[in-house]
């Protein structure tokens, strides 16, 4: 009996003599933060990509409550959700366009042909050994390099070469870092038609390897409502985003090798086969 | 400099398959009608171009010239005109710039440079320069500028010609050694000079026994000493030479200057000699053109520029059609994807792999059998290293000095779990670098 005595009241004293350290410590060494840090964390998507420049939504959202970034600085959070946090924190929030991101390359197994690859499939460790296994210097590996960093699974492999799917994709940006052939652009999302090749070779070079290359033939620019809108580069077209053209330029010009493409048609599949 | 070559830690004893080629001797190809001569041929920086489309250059005539120390000049392989600058397939699979031209059939000489005969008095300073016009690089397959090697910042007591040819297949540094003995003596010698040096050791593996011997004949000419070395992969790679025949271990990051050393190949030896006595650039190079595939594997004198595709032709075809094509041996050389790509300056062989020899391996876990560890020359861990690159953890794998690998392959050869180690350690060398570039600039 007195043993359990003995023991309770050591360990009833052990415990106050502990709290009383800690209870102190606690208040001696407290660190001030903003409680408004943790409201917003939870407004945000919590993905933690990083897109937005920030270790994570919770640095992001200190960076805001600290006045250092808006909160459409967040590339997933849709518009609504950035005009809640300003609201929260009574600050007005600017606009931020949405941008997607798009593989510059059109160039799957069926119309690229080289050599088989054997390695590791990674398209940063591929490029290392015999530039990959597509005949194009410049085109997509599909190695899904790109795939795996993208935290919201919006790109997917297909055929050879890597999909962006704009309807999931938020411009984290993510996909951008990790390409070695440094492929994916981000783009306004209201765009709906890129170039989908990226080789600045001759038009002769780059059919000899790709039957979807841009041959620079200058349909789309002649079809284009006025000629700013497409940009030639060397022996490449570009679409000039600054002033982008309408997505009937599509059918418009007709394209002959279906390097210029919609977004959500190229992202669905509906390309493949095309171009002989 | 010990008396005995020790062997060095590691290694592997792949099957040599050196008797396809090694008793052929060396044949200088027929003139084409026209050679593409890549430009970047060196290790550093591009050369500038000094010709244009159309232009007339005679055989030596300089085509390039060197942008800045680590680079060397490049001369044309024959006489002729420059029909066209484009792109041609390059030998690491992406298209680099080239010069193509077209032979007019005289392959009449204009080097740039006369002979330098009495060597024996010139100034070192004079003979080094030399080495650096004539556009001379490591052709044992790195192409590292030579004149740069020549020039070391620390002194240097030991002068290492490398002619231990340990990858399996390649028999062209071998037959060089066998059939121009007195010139290999002779660019040692020169060497030497250059390097203030009374001596040099060549080092070749004592499976050669006849080159050792032809060595040891004229050797006594100008003092050098001539070495057997244990037959061991990767005995021809600079380090594992350098404490073979001097017993000094290059620390981690460090350079054979470091430990008073230079190494350079029999072939470069060779060049140096030609182009300080005969007053030649670096325009051609022996090529062994082997493998199974082939009806006629041999050895080659080439011409810079000229296609795989003709040297195959040369060597009679293929009897069966081969699944691989690489440059250099099987251990280090490169696959190719084109047989479009040409001969350059560091094209020790030319290989063609049977099918039944290329095995379509799919990677398994590491069973951690610590076979890649014993055998990595350069006593670091494969296994591990390998794991870090996987999870991307390039600074772990920089910490476990992934960056003083030599890519010899040694590892992805025994390992049991196919794994393509060496692959991962390119990757993460490429990472490691680049992140330090990319520091540097801030």
């Amino acid at each position: 009996m007195t043993i359990i005595l003995t023991s309770l009241v050591f360990a009833s004293l052990l415990g106050a003599i502990l709290a009383l350290i800690i209870g102190t410590a606690a208040k001696a060494f407290a660190v001030e933060s903003d409680p408004r840090i943790e409201t917003v964390t939870d407004m945000l998507p919590g993905a933690n990509c990083g897109g937005c420049g920030y270790a994570g939504c919770a640095d992001f959202a200190k960076a805001v409550v600290e006045g250092a970034a808006m909160p459409s600085g967040c590339p997933v959070a849709p518009a609504s959700d950035s005009a809640r946090i300003a609201e929260y924190l009574g600050i007005t929030s600017e606009e931020k366009e949405k941008m997607v991101a798009v593989v510059r390359c059109s160039g799957t197994i069926s119309t690229t042909v080289r050599s088989p690859y054997n390695g590791i499939q990674d398209c940063r460790s591929a490029v290392l050994v015999a530039g990959g296994a597509k005949g194009c210097d410049y085109g997509c590996l599909g190695l899904a390099s790109c795939a795996r960093a993208c935290p919201f699974n919006a790109i997917e492999i297909r055929d050879g070469l890597a999909v962006v799917h704009p309807e999931l994709c938020v411009g984290c940006g993510k996909c951008v870092d990790v390409c070695p052939k440094d492929l994916i652009v981000l783009v306004p999302a209201s765009v709906e038609v890129h170039v989908y090749c990226n080789s600045p070779e001759k038009g002769a070079v780059k059919r000899k390897v790709c039957k979807t290359a841009c041959i620079a033939c200058r349909k789309c620019i002649k079809a284009a409502d006025n000629e700013d809108q497409m940009i030639v580069k060397g022996f490449l077209v570009e679409t000039n985003y600054d002033n982008p053209p309408l997505p009937d330029l599509v059918e418009k010009a007709a394209c002959p090798t279906t390097a210029l493409r919609l977004a959500s048609k190229h992202a669905a599949g509906e390309y493949e086969g095309v171009s002989k | 400099m010990s008396n005995k070559p020790r062997k060095f830690k590691g290694g592997v004893h792949p099957n040599d398959s050196k008797a396809l080629s090694a008793a052929k001797a060396v044949v200088n190809a027929p003139l084409l009608d026209k050679y593409t001569v890549i430009v970047h041929q060196n290790i550093g920086a591009p050369p500038e171009l000094l010709v244009k489309k159309g232009d007339v250059v005679k055989k030596g005539a300089l085509l390039a010239k060197a942008a800045g120390f680590v680079s060397v000049p490049l001369h044309a392989p024959t006489s002729g005109t420059v029909t066209a600058i484009d792109k041609c397939a390059g030998p690491t699979g992406i298209s680099v710039p080239s010069i193509q031209i077209t032979a007019d059939g005289a392959d009449e000489w204009g080097s740039p440079f006369e002979p330098i005969t009495d060597w024996q008095s010139a100034e070192p300073a004079d003979l080094k320069q030399r080495v650096w016009d004539a556009g001379i690089v490591g052709m044992g397959g790195a192409g590292f500028p030579a004149h740069v090697k020549l020039s070391p910042q620390k002194p240097v007591d030991t002068l290492i010609l490398n002619g231990a040819e340990c990858e399996p297949y390649l028999t062209a540094d071998h037959r060089l050694m066998l059939e121009q003995a007195e010139d290999v003596v002779l660019g040692a010698a020169i060497l030497a000079r250059i390097l203030g040096l009374e001596t040099a050791t060549i080092g070749v593996e004592d499976n050669k026994p006849d080159a050792i011997g032809a060595l040891s004949k004229v050797a006594g000419k100008y003092n050098i000493k001539v070495q057997g070395l244990p037959v061991n992969y990767p005995q021809g790679a600079e380090k594992q030479l350098i404490y073979t025949l001097a017993g000094r271990e290059v620390p981690i990051g460090g350079l054979p200057m470091d430990v008073g050393c230079v190494v350079q190949n029999v072939a470069s030896a060779v060049a140096v000699a030609d182009a300080v006595v005969k007053g030649l650039p670096s325009i051609e190079r022996i090529t062994t053109v082997t493998g199974e595939p082939l009806v006629n594997p041999g050895n080659w004198r080439f011409r810079l520029g000229t296609p795989i595709s003709k040297a195959i032709e040369l060597a009679g075809g293929v009897k069966v059609q081969p699944a691989k094509l690489l440059l250099g041996g099987p251990m280090m050389g490169f696959a190719q994807s084109s047989l479009d790509v040409t001969v350059m300056k560091n094209t020790s062989g030319i290989l063609l792999i049977p099918a039944e020899q290329v095995s379509q391996y799919t990677s398994e876990p590491c069973i951690r059998c610590g076979r890649c560890v014993e055998c990595c020359p350069m006593d670091i861990l494969p296994a591990t290293i390998s794991q870090a690159v996987e999870n991307e953890r390039f600074d772990l794998a920089a910490k476990l000095n992934v960056l003083a690998c030599i890519e010899c392959g040694s590892c992805s050869y025994v390992c049991p779990s196919h794994r393509p180690l060496n692959q991962h350690f390119k990757r993460a060398k490429a990472e490691i670098l680049a992140a330090r570039r990319k520091e540097q600039k801030k």
